[in-house]
């Protein structure tokens, strides 16, 4: 079980309708057939969204929550590659499946939300292309990520399927593409900040900042390890498999590290500005400040020495408040702290939330289905140490 | 045959513009844009609007808009709450107290033109990822183009004094935002609403002489006789009129707010309450064209990133190469033990 | 309340029928009245109770003065139509005192004044036309070797009611015009006594006939605004029942007299119409009985303001007037008009339920979890025990 060295990923196996997949099915079916109403009459039809507030949560959960939640392969990959921990080898796989779809599901999950959705590729071709535009360099960035994740992942397809020469070739240049791999998803994760800086004013002085793209940065690779430890329990419980505890503890830490110095850039920049005071007004703004700031900082209580990081429900539950955390941060700096001026309202439509949820949901069967056919997770030959009735009272 | 033309002619263009952004570092940090030297614009004085809505009506007809039902009234008259996607120029009501007196604090009122500003340096324009919204390098008309458009609504959400909107209600709904009549000023015409106003609240000329006539107004004494032109400034197309000068708020809005506006505005009540937020006089494009030019100008930061980190994965990932190797076949070998 | 009229009759003798009197069918007669009730703004029922006070034979004494004026006022009156104001001021009120209609002059005709005055007393109708000059002791008007001061105060001392017809008896009018040599001043400057005034240049004669109807068959006379003006003929702008208001509303403005703008009969403001500043109903009496546009605006010219103080003859026609209704109404769009939808309580509950899911679930999942950890410690330490 302690083992260090690279087990190989290989399919779960199982049947593939479960109650869970079935649930997930129905959800994407609702979403689907709102999507058809959104594209026949118009996004009016089916949203809350106006003028007041032309980003509503299919641009900040779908894209930029989504995208950030996806930010696991990216986190991981640096780790293994950049920082050489081989050890986290076997996380790389899942992490970058998550992150694959996550990308793919934001990508497609803008084109529900851009209103002329057939020019969409107008942001690719030159002769549309307006390099001042933040949001320009950020779609640049998520296409191209896009493409490098399915290269990075291909090798997957590619064993299912028994490509070897393929493989090895493209073995050779594969370090060029996990360099793309880290550099791209720090460019856009942190342009995805970046965007609210033209906002100006319109931003809350507690999100509005100059260094909005290092605290999206970073946020977004604390959210990436985060996602991990969330992804591996829930995986663990799910396919009834051994929790790679061996991992995630160490890894848990690194989390915390990178969360450190997110809260001090955080902070620091709101004391630099002077902007800490708004915090303590009476109003939505500062309770949501709190909210997302009890969020970032509940992980360094609930996972403050070795026995606790060893712990699967307090890494769990650690992994979900940061990615909370992260959500909040988001939500908060796009639409809580957004005001273009008095009088407008917002709040998602039930049409709107449900087809959130059934991008969730396609996410979630996709990683379902590829896990069960497909060599993603590492193999599991030796019996988990936990007993049988153990593990099934932790499923159940 | 005259889209490909047009494609090409973008092409070329649009790649010459990424070409000289991307590839000249020196251009990182910039201040607030120029004005175009011969930019035109619109002088709106609040004191002289009666509240007739004339420009609201002939902006309509200009522009070929609909009726818009934004009203809670009734949908029989064409009662937008505020500018739309099909309706670019509103006049607004400020009221206080009584609401009697006009142009006064006290138990006042005051009328409010809503229309695009045509920023210096405009946010929208900044924000447009497919360059449908551009800035006249002549005139300084911050004009739309829809069949660029992807409909993101950055525009929308970035603009500072709310202008640009969409369209929601429509399955291929465009942006909509006054865009000073470019499309009659080949006719020799201008701007409708300052064609139409009948005080000259809505004034039409280069923004220089506006600027002059404005600085002008503020210099007046209270209830001094004066001229107030209408129409077009530049033409004196329409005769002027005399009357006395009111009490004016000495701030020329749109002067200095985000690099300044090439629609300047008077009024005798503050313009905090006519929904006129006080902006810093940086713009809010020069923030993030700065920030972004700096991190990606001329791409030499991602760059060098991706070298350095292309020259350690490379060292990495090759006894990663192995293992990786290994596990395949191991997984392959596994696989058909499943079978 | 027919009691003032009846007090006003001049003599005992029987009347003939008013039909006869006025030369008129009976029909006309009560259309007339119809007429007059109509613009007064009076309920139905109002015009009979009106023919009935005329019938009543009940000629009140009208004393009518001139000072500074050019009779344009008499002329409009002159020019009423149905039925011909002639024979109203001779049969409908006996007309005792009148400069420009009395055949009878000098001594003789004050003599005639001073006697129905005398006659009369406290029952007479004093009008005046024209302006009062009170600069240097009034000496710019006298009739009769009296100042227009005196008379008027001596005329309207014992008089029932005071009306000023015309802008010049009204405020000063024409006379009063800057730098008003003369000092000219309006009827109700000089008096202490309440003076209802009928402003216009010249005034609407139906307006003045109408007060005074209403005077003969209610006793009283009609409301009226702070300037003294019958709110029934004042209280509405010229510019509310404007029959190019619609032109207005849409923005369609002559530019220019003669231009094609003013041509097709469009919006005259911009010619500088003081129609958004004046009260008057102009465009709904109309003028000299002759049929649709009969009057100034819809001829084609500006209204000046004539019924205005402070409007007429001080504000030139190239001012553009000051529109007085604009007052915000709720058809404004306010500066922050509430848009958008907040939370329904459909999506709010959506969101909460879901939220709520989520985070039962989770709990749910991190309490299994910690049990299988639990459950994992307690077997591993066995182990080691054993190892150890």
């Amino acid at each position: 079980m302690t083992e260090h060295i690279h087990v190989a990923p290989a399919p779960v196996g199982g049947r593939l309708l479960t109650p869970v997949t079935f649930t997930c099915g129905v959800l994407i079916l609702a979403a689907l057939a709102i999507l058809a109403v959104r594209f026949v009459l118009g996004l009016g039809a089916v949203t809350h969204l106006n003028d007041g507030y032309p980003w509503g949560i299919w641009v900040v959960a779908d894209v930029v929550i989504g995208s950030a939640f996806a930010c696991g392969g990216f986190s991981i990959a640096m780790l293994v590659y950049i920082f050489n921990k081989g050890e986290y080898h076997p996380l790389v796989r899942p992490a970058l499946l998550a992150s694959l779809f996550g990308y793919t599901l934001a990508g497609v999950g803008v084109i529900f939300d851009l209103g002329r959705w057939w020019n969409f590729w107008h942001i690719l071709s030159p002769a549309y292309a307006s390099p001042n535009s933040v949001m320009f360099e950020v779609a640049l960035c998520i296409s191209l990520y896009i493409v490098v994740m399915w290269i990075e992942f291909s090798p997957t397809f590619m064993e299912k399927w028994g490509m070897r020469d393929a493989r090895r070739k493209l073995n050779k240049v594969m370090f060029f593409f996990i360099a793309l791999g880290t550099v791209l998803p720090m460019m856009h994760q942190s342009s995805l900040g970046s965007l609210l800086i033209v906002f100006g004013t319109q931003i809350h002085p507690l999100w509005q900042t100059m260094l909005l793209p290092l605290i999206f940065l970073l946020s977004a690779i604390t959210i990436g390890y985060a996602v991990v430890l969330f992804e591996s329990c829930l995986a663990a419980a799910g396919y009834r498999r051994s929790i790679e505890m061996h991992l995630l503890t160490p890894l848990a830490k690194i989390m915390l590290g990178v969360l450190a110095v997110f809260m001090i850039v955080r902070f620091g920049d709101l004391l630099w500005r002077g902007a800490l005071g708004h915090a303590f007004a009476a109003n939505l703004q500062a309770f949501m400040f709190w909210l997302e700031t009890a969020c970032f900082l509940s992980p360094f209580v609930l996972l403050r020495s070795e026995v606790q990081r060893r712990n699967p429900a307090r890494l769990f539950i650690g992994g979900a408040l940061l990615m909370l955390g992260g959500v909040l941060l988001r939500i908060n700096a796009f639409l809580v702290g957004y005001d273009t001026g008095t009088g407008w309202s917002y709040f998602p439509s039930v049409p709107e939330l449900l087809v959130t949820f059934g991008m969730f949901a396609i996410e979630v069967l996709g990683y379902i289905v590829i896990t069960r056919r497909f060599p993603v997770l590492p193999r599991e030959d030796a019996p988990p140490t936990a007993t049988p009735a153990a593990l099934r009272a932790a499923t159940r | 045959m005259n889209g490909r033309r047009e494609f090409l002619r973008r092409a070329l263009a649009g790649g010459a513009a990424v070409a000289g952004t991307t590839a000249c570092p020196s251009a990182h940090a910039r201040g607030n844009a120029e004005i175009p030297p011969e930019a035109i614009g619109l002088l709106f004085d609040s004191t002289l609007c009666i509240g007739c809505k004339a420009c609201v009506a002939a902006c309509k007809a200009a522009n070929d808009l609909p009726l818009d039902y934004n009203s809670p009234v009734d949908a029989l008259w064409d009662m937008p709450l505020d500018t739309t996607a099909r309706t670019y120029n509103v006049i607004k009501a400020w009221q206080s107290g009584t609401g009697t007196q006009r142009n006064q604090q006290i138990d006042g009122y005051a009328f409010m033109k809503s229309s695009c500003l045509h920023c210096i340096d405009p946010s929208c324009v900044s924000a447009c990822p497919v360059s449908a919204m551009t800035k006249d390098p002549a005139t300084g008309i911050v004009q739309y183009d829809a069949d660029a458009c992807i409909g993101c609504r950055y525009c929308v959400a970035a603009c500072p004094f709310g202008i640009p909107k969409y369209d929601y209600d429509s399955p291929t709904g465009k942006i909509g935002k006054c865009e000073l009549c470019r499309h009659l000023l080949p006719e020799g015409k201008y701007a409708a609403c300052a064609e139409v106003c009948p005080t000259g609240a809505t004034l039409f000329g280069k923004v220089s002489a506006l600027k002059a006539e404005a600085h002008r107004r503020l210099a007046l004494q209270e209830g001094a006789p004066t001229i107030w032109p209408r129409g077009n400034l530049d033409t004196a197309d329409q005769p002027a009129w005399e009357g006395p000068a009111p009490r004016y708020v000495q701030h020329v809005y749109g002067e200095k707010e985000v690099g300044g506006t090439q629609m300047l505005k008077l009024a005798a009540v503050p313009f905090e309450q006519l929904g006129h937020k006080p902006l810093p006089e940086r713009s809010f494009s020069s923030q993030s064209e700065t920030l972004q030019h700096t991190l990606y100008g001329g791409l030499v930061l991602p760059l060098a990133v991706l070298g350095v980190m292309s020259w350690v994965a490379r060292r990495n990932v090759k006894h990663d190469d192995e293992t990786d190797a290994r596990g395949a076949q191991d997984a392959h070998a596994g696989e058909k033990r499943h079978d | 309340m027919l009691s003032a009229p009846a007090a006003l009759s001049t003599d005992g003798r029987p009347q003939r029928p008013i039909e006869s009197r006025l030369e008129m069918s009976r029909r006309s007669f009560l259309q007339f009245c119809a007429t007059l009730a109509t613009t007064l703004g009076l309920p139905k029922g109002a015009e009979a109770a009106m023919a009935q006070a005329m019938e009543a034979a009940q000629r009140p004494s009208v004393i009518w003065l001139h000072f500074q004026e050019c009779t344009g006022c008499t002329e409009s009156m002159l020019r009423a139509e149905h039925p011909t104001l002639e024979k109203l001021i001779l049969d409908v009120i006996s007309l005792d005192y009148h400069e420009t209609l009395f055949a009878a002059a000098g001594h003789q005709v004050e003599a005639a004044r001073k006697a129905a005055m005398e006659r009369h007393k406290g029952k007479y109708l004093l009008v005046v036309e024209g302006a009062i000059p009170t600069r240097d002791g009034g000496i710019y008007c006298k009739v009769g070797n009296q100042t227009a001061i005196e008379l008027t105060r001596e005329c309207a001392k014992d008089a029932a009611a005071v009306i000023a017809i015309g802008s010049c008896a009204s405020w000063g009018g024409m006379p009063a015009t800057d730098p008003n040599p003369t000092g000219a001043v309006g009827v109700g400057k000089i008096l202490d006594k309440p003076v209802v005034t009928i402003p216009g240049c010249p005034p609407n004669p139906y307006n003045f006939l109408a007060t005074v109807v209403h005077f003969l068959t209610f006793g009283s006379l009609p409301p009226v605004d702070a300037q003294g003006r019958p709110l029934f003929a004042y209280s509405r702008l010229v510019h509310e029942n404007c029959e190019r208001r619609a032109h207005y509303d849409a923005g369609r403005f002559a530019l220019a007299f003669g231009d094609d703008g003013h041509r097709k009969g469009y919006c005259l403001y911009k010619l500088g119409c003081k129609g958004p500043e004046t009260y008057a109903n102009c465009p709904t009496v109309l003028f000299g009985d002759a049929g649709a546009g009969t009057w100034p605006v819809g001829c084609g010219h500006p209204c000046i303001g004539c019924t205005e103080e402070g409007v007429g003859f001080s504000k030139p026609i190239h001012m553009l007037a000051k529109v007085k209704n604009v007052e915000p109404p709720a058809l404004y769009p306010a500066i922050h008009e509430p848009q958008g939808q907040g939370a329904t309580l459909g999506s709010a509950a959506v969101l909460a339920a879901v939220a709520g899911a989520a985070a039962g679930a989770g709990a749910m999942f991190a309490r299994n979890l910690g049990k299988q950890h639990a459950a994992a410690d307690t077997a591993a330490k066995p182990a080691q025990r054993e190892d150890a």
